[in-house]
C-alpha cells in the first residue's frame, strides 16, 4: 500500500537524497528528486545522467544517495537503467532474487530531450518497467546555460544570446511529454514541484503501472532563469497557472488535464521575474511576446482539445 | 570428450556463449558479427539458455545497458565491428573505469571512410587505450578458448575487468573450419559461478556507481587501472594452465613459432599468422632461419616476455593489419617498445596490409621474409614502413 500523501506521514519517511549536495541554493532539481523518492514506496534504483544533478550529489568519496545509484554517461540513463532491470529480471527469473524492486532515471533536458532522445526512446519501446523523470530546467545549465530543445521561445541563452539582431531562441519548445505518449506506454505525464500533491500522485500512479513511464517535472534554475533563488516554487507555480506548463496526464493514452488554473495567468507574469526574458519586455520586441503568448494559447488549446476528445 | 566439428568463428564464439550462459546480453547487429548475436538469440528462444537479452537500438545503448546490468550484478555479454565498437568508444571507457567483467567478441572489421565491410584490425586496435583487456586470435579454435578463457581472466577477484575477443571478419567468422568444442559442463565448470561484487542490486548496502571525481583522486584512480593491468600477465597464464589441462590446447601471451635459434622473424596478429607459418616452414626447408611471434593478450602488452622472445633476432617485420596514419602501425609502436629496452635490438621494419579485407598471400610473406633476410645479411633497411600488396 502506497504512504498516505499527507504532511503528516510523509514527514515519517527519510528522504533518500541526503542533505550536504552541492546543487545551487534554490535549484529546483533536488526538491523534484527528493519528492519523487519520498511518493516511492518500493527499493528504488535510480539511474542518472551527467548533469547538474549527478556531478553535484556524488563527488569523489561522497555520496549524497542512500539507494543504489549509476551515473554512466550524458545521453544513456534511459539505456544504462534497461541494463540493471533487465539484469534484475533475470536474476528474478533463476529464482536469485526475490524483492520487488522499482527503478527510476533522472535526467535533466539536455540529457532527455536532445543527446539522450533515441537512448530514452529505446528504453520506452523495449518495454523496460521503469519510470523516466526528466527535471526540465529548459537549458543545459551544468555546462553554463546553452540552448536546448527545451528551452522556451524567445529565452536568452550563451548559445542563442539576445542580441541587437536575434532576440534569443526563435523556436517553440519540443513538446516531449507527447512524444513520449507517442510510445504507447502507459503513463506519461507533466509534473511542477509547486503542486507537490499532484507530482507525487503521478508517481505513485506511475509505480503503479508495469512497463516504462515518463514524467516531465519543471525544475527552475535561478542561474540560467536568472531569477531569485527563493522564487523556484512561486515560478513554478506561475509556469501552471499561465499554463506554459500546464499539469496533465496522458494515462493509457487518455489525456487528462489534473489541474485547471482558475484564472489563466498572462505568460508575461511567468516571464517578467526571469532575466533570460528580459529582452522581450524591451521596445521592439512586442511581437516576440505576442507570439510567446500565442505559442501557450495554441497548446493548452490542443492540450484541453485532447482531453475532450478523450485522446 | 571434446567432439570435433566444422563451423564458423561466429558458430564457434556464439557456442562459447551458451556454454557459458550469462546473465545478460546485448544484441544489436553489424556486419560481420550479426550472425554470432542471431545464433545466440536463437539459444535464447530455444530456452538453451537463461539469458535475458536488451535488443537495443545501437551500440552505444548495447555497451550502456551492459555496464548497467554488469553494475546491477551479473554475467554480462555482448559482441560488435567496426562502426559498432566506434559508437561503443565513450562507454568502453565507462566498462573499463567502473572495473566491469563485461565480456565482448570483436569481429574485426575496417572502419569508414570509406564504408567497408571486410576484415582488418583498425576497430580493435584503436580501443587498445580503453582500458580493456584484448585476446586476439588466429582461427575459429582461438576465438572458441579465448572467449570462455575471457570470463575466467575478466571475472577474477583481483582483475575485474572487460575483455574483448578479437577474431578476423569474415575470414575467421564465415569461414568453416574444423575445431573441437568442449563438453557444456566442462566449459560451466571451468568458467565457475559469477562472484558478485558491489552490485546495485544488493539492496541493503547501497552502492552508488560512476561518481564525479576531479583533480583530488582522478590521477590515483588511473594509477590503479593501470596497476590492475600489470596483474592480468599472470592470471591469463594461471587461467591458460588450467585450460590446457581441460582441452589440451596451449595458450601464453603470444605464441612462438620456430623463432628459437630464428635469425629473422615476423610479428604478425589474428589469421594472416596461420598463412605467414606455411611460408615460415618453406624458408625453414630452404635453410633459412625465419621464425614467428603472433601476440595473443595485446592489451596489457607483455614487452619484457616479447622483448626475450626476439632478443636473438637479427632482423624483425611487424606486419600490421590497421594504420595509425602518419606513424607506425599499432603493433610496430609496440613491438619497437619493447625491443627498445635490448642492449642488442634487431633492425626492424613495418608492413601494412590486407586492410579492408585486402587479401593476405603467401607471396606477401615471401617478399617480407626475402626483404628481412637481406637485412639481416647488409645490415641495411630501405624503407622503414610500407604498404605492402597495393595497386599502384
Amino acid at each position: 500500500m502506497a504512504t498516505a500523501l499527507t504532511l503528516k506521514e510523509l514527514s515519517k519517511k527519510e528522504d533518500l537524497l541526503t542533505h550536504g549536495h552541492r546543487m545551487c541554493s534554490g535549484c529546483g532539481a533536488p526538491t523534484v528528486v527528493k519528492m519523487v523518492l519520498l511518493a516511492t514506496e518500493f527499493p528504488v534504483i535510480a539511474a542518472n545522467a551527467t548533469g547538474c544533478l549527478e556531478v553535484s550529489t556524488c563527488i569523489s568519496e561522497y555520496t549524497a544517495w542512500k539507494i543504489p545509484w549509476i551515473h554512466t554517461a550524458f545521453e544513456n540513463a534511459a539505456a544504462t537503467l534497461s541494463g540493471v532491470e533487465t539484469m534484475y529480471r533475470s536474476l528474478k527469473k533463476q529464482g536469485k532474487i526475490d524483492k520487488e524492486v522499482k527503478f527510476i532515471a533522472f535526467g535533466g533536458d539536455g540529457g532527455t530531450y536532445d543527446i539522450g532522445f533515441q537512448s530514452l526512446s529505446g528504453a520506452m519501446e523495449r518495454g523496460h518497467d521503469m519510470t523516466y523523470v526528466c527535471y526540465d530546467n529548459g537549458a543545459y545549465m551544468n555546462t553554463g546555460i546553452q540552448r536546448s530543445s527545451a528551452t522556451p521561445l524567445g529565452a536568452d541563452t550563451t548559445t542563442c544570446p539576445a542580441g541587437s539582431v536575434i532576440p534569443g531562441k526563435l523556436r517553440a519548445r519540443k513538446n516531449l511529454t507527447k512524444i513520449m505518449a507517442a510510445h504507447n506506454i502507459p503513463y506519461a505525464a507533466q509534473a511542477s514541484p509547486s503542486h507537490w500533491m499532484d507530482l507525487m500522485k503521478k508517481v505513485q500512479k506511475a509505480h503503479s503501472y508495469e512497463g516504462p513511464k515518463f514524467l516531465n517535472i519543471i525544475a527552475p534554475c535561478n542561474r540560467g532563469w536568472r531569477s531569485k533563488t527563493n522564487d523556484s516554487i512561486a515560478l513554478s507555480r506561475l509556469a501552471v497557472s499561465t499554463c506554459y506548463w500546464p499539469l496533465y496526464e496522458i494515462e493509457n493514452g487518455v489525456t487528462k488535464i489534473t489541474s485547471t488554473p482558475k484564472e489563466k495567468v498572462p505568460v508575461a507574469e511567468f516571464m517578467k521575474p526571469q532575466g533570460r526574458f528580459k529582452h522581450v519586455f524591451e521596445p521592439g520586441n512586442e511581437w516576440l511576446l505576442t507570439r510567446i503568448q500565442e505559442e501557450v494559447d495554441a497548446e493548452w488549446e490542443k492540450l484541453k482539445h485532447a482531453e475532450k476528445c478523450g485522446c | 570428450m571434446a567432439k570435433v566439428v566444422a563451423v564458423t568463428g561466429n558458430e564457434a564464439c556464439a557456442n562459447a556463449l551458451r556454454q557459458v550462459n550469462p546473465d545478460v546480453c546485448g544484441i544489436y547487429p553489424i556486419t560481420p558479427q550479426t550472425d554470432m548475436m542471431q545464433r545466440f538469440a536463437s539459444f535464447i528462444a530455444d530456452g538453451k539458455v537463461d539469458t535475458e537479452p536488451i535488443l537495443v537500438e545501437s551500440e552505444h545503448s548495447s555497451m550502456s545497458a551492459c555496464i548497467g546490468a554488469s553494475a546491477a550484478g551479473g554475467r554480462v555479454v555482448t559482441a560488435t565491428s567496426s562502426q559498432g565498437l566506434a559508437l561503443m568508444w565513450e562507454m568502453l571507457h565507462i566498462a573499463s573505469g567502473d572495473r566491469l567483467p563485461i565480456i565482448m567478441p570483436l569481429v574485426n572489421r575496417a572502419l569508414s571512410a570509406p564504408l567497408n565491410i571486410h576484415g582488418d584490425h583498425s576497430d580493435g586496435m584503436g580501443a587498445r587505450d580503453t582500458g580493456w583487456i584484448q585476446l586476439w586470435s588466429e582461427n575459429a579454435q582461438e576465438a572458441y578458448d579465448n572467449t570462455i578463457q575471457a570470463f575466467r581472466i575478466g571475472e577474477h577477484m583481483d582483475i575485474r575487468l572487460p575483455v574483448m575477443i578479437c577474431l578476423d571478419g569474415f575470414i575467421i567468422s564465415h569461414s568453416i573450419e574444423r575445431m573441437e568444442y568442449l563438453e557444456d559442463d566442462e566449459v560451466k565448470n571451468f568458467v565457475g559461478e559469477f562472484k558478485n561484487m558491489y552490485p546495485l542490486l544488493d539492496l541493503d548496502k547501497p552502492k552508488s556507481y560512476g561518481p564525479l571525481i576531479l583533480t583530488d583522486l582522478y590521477h590515483e584512480y588511473k594509477r590503479a587501472q593501470h596497476e590492475v593491468m600489470l596483474k592480468v600477465k599472470d592470471v591469463v597464464l594461471g587461467v591458460a594452465k588450467d585450460f590446457e589441462k581441460l582441452s589440451g590446447r596451449k595458450y601464453g601471451l603470444f605464441e612462438s613459432y620456430r623463432l628459437e635459434d630464428a635469425d629473422i622473424a615476423l610479428v604478425i596478429v589474428n589469421s594472416a599468422a596461420g598463412t605467414s607459418k606455411d611460408v615460415i616452414d618453406e624458408f625453414r626447408s630452404k635453410g633459412i632461419k625465419a621464425g614467428l611471434l603472433k601476440p595473443r593478450l595485446f592489451r596489457p602488452f607483455p614487452y619484457d616476455e616479447v622483448a626475450e622472445a626476439l632478443k636473438n633476432t637479427k632482423a624483425v617485420c611487424v606486419m600490421d593489419r590497421a594504420d595509425s596514419f602518419g606513424g607506425y602501425g599499432p603493433l610496430f609502436m609496440e613491438i619497437s617498445s619493447a625491443l627498445y629496452q635490448l642492449k642488442e635490438r634487431p633492425l626492424m621494419i613495418n608492413k601494412i596490409y590486407g586492410l579492408g579485407g585486402r587479401d593476405y598471400l603467401p607471396s606477401h610473406a615471401e617478399l617480407v621474409l626475402n626483404e628481412l633476410n637481406e637485412i639481416a645479411q647488409n645490415g641495411k633497411i630501405r624503407t622503414i614502413k610500407e604498404y605492402i600488396g597495393v595497386r599502384e
